[in-house]
């Protein structure tokens, strides 16, 4: 079987491409992009851990579905946000919306 | 696994390496927010492959129906309702020479921290015997495991619903 570190490696590198996504990016709907290109990395580790080291157990998998529900609820609520800014805004740069800042 | 003799598997782990990581690399890079959500797609269909290769069979079926069918239509929805997507001439802010450093710097300090420790040495899974879906299904409701989790996540996805419904609803 194709040893834990390279499904660690892959997950990393993935989590870090999402990190980027979400920092340099200027498209809010870009960066929501980004948090669920993070939330697979998590994933694929999660699954992966579980896989090797305790394939009896269901905490891996289970976890990972609790990740896939938050991920779908952050998802709904994030893109509604997105929608009722760009209505009032008419934009969704994040460096235009500055509604808290003194 | 060695690289002398390549397997099925290795193959498929590289078929879908190159799916999850391009993709990614796809949506940060995209100057088309519909292509970037394309792109997504692409990417978390390489993760549901790497489930099917780890055993969570029930996992993959999951990612596809949630993340490629609900949450990748969601993104192109979402897309289109949010006019002037399609082009963007800058994609990424000022700091985003910062946010690359954090993310190569994020990369090397896991490599360093995690991958490093079990490098080489967890080639094979503890146990071929794995848990079915079965289980994973009994597991969630049953009232010694996962049932409490469970019902925090229907109320919490409830709850997201008709929060989402109340954000995005026009008033006027």
């Amino acid at each position: 079987m194709v040893p834990l570190w390279m499904f660690l490696l892959v997950g990393a590198a993935l989590f870090s491409i999402g990190a980027y996504g979400v920092l340099a990016r200027r498209n809010a709907v870009a960066i929501l992009m980004g948090v669920e290109l993070m939330l697979n990395a998590v994933n694929i580790n999660l699954v992966a851990f579980w896989r090797f080291k305790t394939p009896l157990d269901m905490s891996g998998q289970a976890f990972a579905a609790f990740v896939f529900v938050v991920a779908a609820a952050e998802t709904a609520v994030g893109l509604a946000i997105i929608i009722a800014i760009y209505r009032n805004r008419k934009t969704v740069q994040v460096e235009d919306i500055d509604l808290l800042r003194l | 696994m060695s690289f002398g003799n390549f397997t099925p598997e290795a193959f498929a782990f590289g078929f879908f390496t190159i799916l999850t990581l391009g993709g990614a690399v796809g949506v940060v890079a995209a100057k088309n927010l519909v292509r970037g959500a394309i792109w997504l797609i692409v990417s978390l269909f390489g993760v549901a492959g790497y489930f099917v290769l780890l055993s969570a069979p029930f996992l993959a079926a999951v990612q596809v129906l949630v993340y490629i069918g609900a949450i990748g239509i969601l993104f192109t929805f979402a897309v289109m309702l949010t006019r002037s997507m399609t082009n963007l001439t800058e994609r990424f802010n000022e700091q985003w020479w910062l946010g690359a450093a954090a993310g190569v710097l994020m990369f090397l300090l896991i490599t360093l921290a995690v991958i490093v420790p079990v490098f080489g040495e967890i080639e094979e899974p503890t146990s071929q015997i794995v848990a079915t879906t079965e289980d994973l299904g009994v597991a969630l409701v049953d009232g010694n495991q996962y049932v409490l989790p469970f019902e925090v996540a229907s109320l919490l996805l409830t709850a997201a619903m008709i929060g989402a419904i109340v954000i995005a609803r026009d008033d006027e």
